[in-house]
């Protein structure tokens, strides 16, 4: 059977994603380019008995070497020989469009256009004549509608064809640069033909332009290739420097005006006809005319973020709790089945309730994919980048920055796993990562109960102003870090905001729900590898070494004891109530001594030296310690720090009765350790989140260790001062 | 012909001409790449609430840049446009 292999180009926004659905279906697979955080996808269709291996590469507006999806576009486009490049235009913006395509063509590579979203062009009162186009361009040119698929087939049909023909190469297309560059282009290309340098990778002009661009990429490469590079680039230095001197200008402008004069002739020559008179105000204006608005346009999107923070924790309640209680069945079972010992404390605490834990995210995160798909499908996100832009950027952040702190818990509540995943829709790179590195200090769900229970002990009846003060705290600290870490570790000017407001669309369900789902899935399968490891090192840090054995005797002597007592027909209820709290009352001992005997609990004890100066003792360790499993276990292992037994964190009153009459907790302990679990190291499972969306194990090993140190710093400061102060 | 004026200069509704390009390295190549070349047609369409960034209408579609990176941009008056 023949197989046609085609790379998908085009610009953001231009129906690539929704053209690569309509083609492939779900026979798609969605992976990371190797260290890098752009997604590769790729998909298979069969269409008259050829098979189609479809690669869509990520959306860009050039093939520069200034962004990662470019890079990857590039070298894809080199690397993976397709047998021909399938452009998507968007017919609406032709022109611009275009500009991605005459790149492709310098390349040398067969590409076959789909003039797609023909119905807003039309809608516009734009004529584009297809075949025109095609003829000048030498290349197959079909209209499509993608989210319809209209003109779908007849696209694959046409580009197997033009693959068939061209045999997966064709003479790069030749543009005049004018006679600044002109002449210099063709003594570099006659010199790079005559060394062969770089030959079969490149063509020579393309690669002369890249070096009159100062293409790093390019010059790097060039650089090992031999000693031409530095001829190549002494030429090209002079030409810059000329054009410098006589023009005021650059090379690299010069190649951009003149590909969008090419472009702007050839659109002239019958391809694009506008309707005359001024342009209609068409539908996006007039939106954008309300939803951008100075008063309306920052109500609409709070309410437009306050929804989607309702939706995803209002609707993912109870899914959550259905996947709570079907691990909670399997531990269940496996309880049952099992023999008492650590073969059952592996399989029930280590792997049954770590996995759960984490798979109970999995609602949240498909509702929050699912919103997130929704905004920036629909074009809304852009504007919420754009309205808030002008605040986020003091800090070094992004307008788009916003969406990731509100889900982490900007609003008390959230969840920093979904919140740093929502940082995919970032694409500056400094932006996003001094965004992962501080969402997580919002307040999420699971350090909601331990503020609750701090709260509610220490400032009784003034809760609500607490927690109040707590977000905004979180929000200041967030904002005012991601100043100190971009003038700082990610040092550097703010990415370029130059960006795309798309027209309004209303998404398809079908792209929706694609896109949520692959998402979902990488996070899932994530649960079941790195997760799972990490789960099953933190129970063995909170089991083992395990309690001498002299010592598990008297416990289980003690026990044996009351219950030879409890055994007595003849004692009354009073008595037998009185013999069983004393049983619970041993069984916590033992649970509170082997705690401390563990890994974790030595840990806690050993920091205590260290946590004194925050007013931290080595119970408020280990449950700290615990926390890093995941924060909800802080009010769980304080509790059994405490001897309290199985403390549900929804109901933390027994402990809290506890703290309010110990003598060692006062306000200003509770001041410093709130403070601290609002700071320090993410649970783990946000750990791993930052990790696969920073791209390193750097930045994820970064956010451990700087949090924890921030969070120190600012519990002694404040445990230090209030001493100072006499607060405590 | 009067003075170029620049970008950030112009008030929503106006309409413009891109006479030069001044920025450099990834800068200017986003610009330029946007389409934001000498000779383009512009309109400003909006500004955000805190008035930065800046929205235009050009070729089809709309752009939005900050302030700052407006000023890289030097534009005269399209012939008849209002203001």
């Amino acid at each position: 059977m023949e197989r046609v292999k085609i790379a998908l180009a085009g610009n953001p926004n231009a129906g690539k994603t929704t053209l690569f659905n309509a083609v492939t279906g779900a026979r798609q697979h969605v992976g990371n380019y190797p260290g890098i955080t752009v997604e590769k996808k790729e998909g298979f269709a069969r269409v008259d008995g050829t098979e189609f291996h479809i690669l869509d590469l990520p959306g860009t507006y050039s093939l520069t070497a200034y962004t990662q999806e470019e890079l990857v576009a590039r070298d894809a486009l080199v690397d993976e020989r397709p047998g021909v490049v399938v452009g998507v235009l968007n017919a609406a913006a032709l022109e611009r469009n275009l500009y991605l395509a005459v790149q492709i063509l310098e390349m040398g590579l067969p590409l076959a256009l789909a003039l797609n979203m023909m119905d807003e062009a039309r809608k516009q009162g734009l004529t584009v004549d297809a075949a025109r186009l095609g003829e000048l361009l030498g290349c197959p040119v079909v209209e499509t509608v993608a989210r319809t698929g209209e003109g779908v087939g007849e696209l694959l049909r046409a580009a197997a064809g033009h693959a068939r023909a061209t045999g997966g190469v064709r003479a790069p297309l030749d543009i005049s640069y004018g006679p600044d560059l002109d002449p210099v282009l063709a003594r570099m290309v006659a010199r790079i033909q005559e060394e062969g340098f770089l030959a079969g990778r490149h063509p020579a002009r393309w690669l002369a332009l890249k070096y009159l661009e100062a293409d790093e990429q390019v010059l790097a490469a060039g650089r090992a290739a031999g000693p031409l590079a530095a001829e190549l680039e002494g030429m090209a230095e002079r030409v810059a420097d000329h054009c410098q001197r006589t023009l005021r200008t650059s090379p690299e402008a010069i190649i951009a005006d003149s590909r969008y004069g090419f472009i702007a002739s050839l659109l002239r020559q019958g391809v694009l006809t506008r309707p005359d008179g001024p342009s209609r105000a068409d539908f996006s204006d007039m939106l954008d005319r309300v939803l951008t608005h100075r008063v309306a346009g920052p109500l609409g999107m709070l309410g437009v973020l306050l929804a989607v923070y309702w939706a995803t924790f209002t609707l993912g309640e109870h899914p959550m709790r259905w996947v709570e209680a079907l691990f909670g069945l399997l531990a269940g079972a496996a309880d049952a089945a099992l023999p008492d010992g650590l073969l059952k404390s592996l399989v029930v605490s280590g792997v049954i309730d770590g996995v759960g834990g984490v798979m109970g995210f999995v609602p949240l995160i498909m509702l929050m994919f699912l919103f997130i798909a929704f905004l920036e499908d629909s074009g809304y996100m852009a504007r919420i980048a754009y309205m808030l832009d002008r605040v986020f950027r003091i800090f070094g952040l992004h307008g788009c920055s916003v969406m990731p702190f509100i889900v982490s818990g900007g609003i008390a509540g959230g969840c920093a796993v979904p919140g740093v995943m929502a940082a995919r829709t970032l694409r500056s790179p400094r932006e996003k990562l001094a965004t992962l590195l501080t969402a997580p200090f919002m307040t999420c769900g699971a350090k909601l109960p331990v503020f609750l229970l701090l709260t509610g002990v220490f400032f009784p009846g003034a809760e609500a102003t607490a927690l109040f003060l707590i977000t905004l705290g979180a929000w200041a600290a967030a904002l005012l870090v991601a100043r100190l870490l971009r003038s700082t570790v990610i040092k550097g000017p703010s990415t370029p905001f130059v960006m795309e407001l798309p027209p309004y669309r209303l998404p398809t369900l079908r792209g929706m729900l694609i896109h949520t789902w692959e998402r979902t899935w990488q996070y899932i399968k994530k649960a079941g590898t790195v997760i799972l490891a990490i789960s099953v090192l933190l129970w063995a840090a909170m089991t083992f070494p395990q309690l001498p054995r002299e010592r598990a005797a008297m416990y289980a002597a003690e026990r044996e004891a009351l219950a030879a007592r409890a055994a007595d027909p003849g004692l009354d209820q009073a008595a037998r109530q009185l013999l069983a709290e004393r049983l619970a009352l041993v069984d916590n001992t033992e649970r509170e001594a082997a705690l401390r005997h563990s890994l974790a609990g030595r840990t806690g004890a050993a920091l205590e030296t260290i946590t004194a100066p925050a007013g931290f003792e080595w119970r408020t360790n280990i449950a700290l310690v615990g926390g890093f499993a995941a924060k909800e276990v802080i009010v769980s292992t304080l509790g059994t720090a405490y001897s309290l037994g199985e403390t549900d964190p929804e109901d933390a009153k027994p402990l809290a009765d506890r703290l309010r009459v110990d003598p060692h907790w006062s306000r200003l302990h509770a001041v410093a350790l709130i403070v601290f679990i609002m700071l320090y190291a993410p649970c783990f499972v946000t750990v791993v989140a930052i990790r696969s969306e920073a791209g390193s194990w750097r930045w994820a090993a970064f956010s451990v260790v700087f949090n924890t140190a921030l969070a120190y710093a600012l519990a002694v400061a404040v445990f230090q001062g209030g001493r100072l102060l006499a607060l405590g | 012909m009067p003075q170029p004026l620049r970008l950030r200069e112009l008030k929503v509704g106006q309409r413009a001409v891109i006479h030069t390009v001044s920025a450099q390295g990834e800068l200017g190549r986003r610009i330029r790449d946007m389409g934001l070349v000498p000779g383009t047609e512009v309109e400003v369409v909006g500004r955000a609430p805190l008035k930065d960034p800046v929205a235009l209408r050009m070729k089809g579609f709309t752009l939005s840049l900050r302030n700052n990176e407006a000023d890289y941009v030097l534009v005269n008056l399209a012939p008849g446009a209002a203001g």
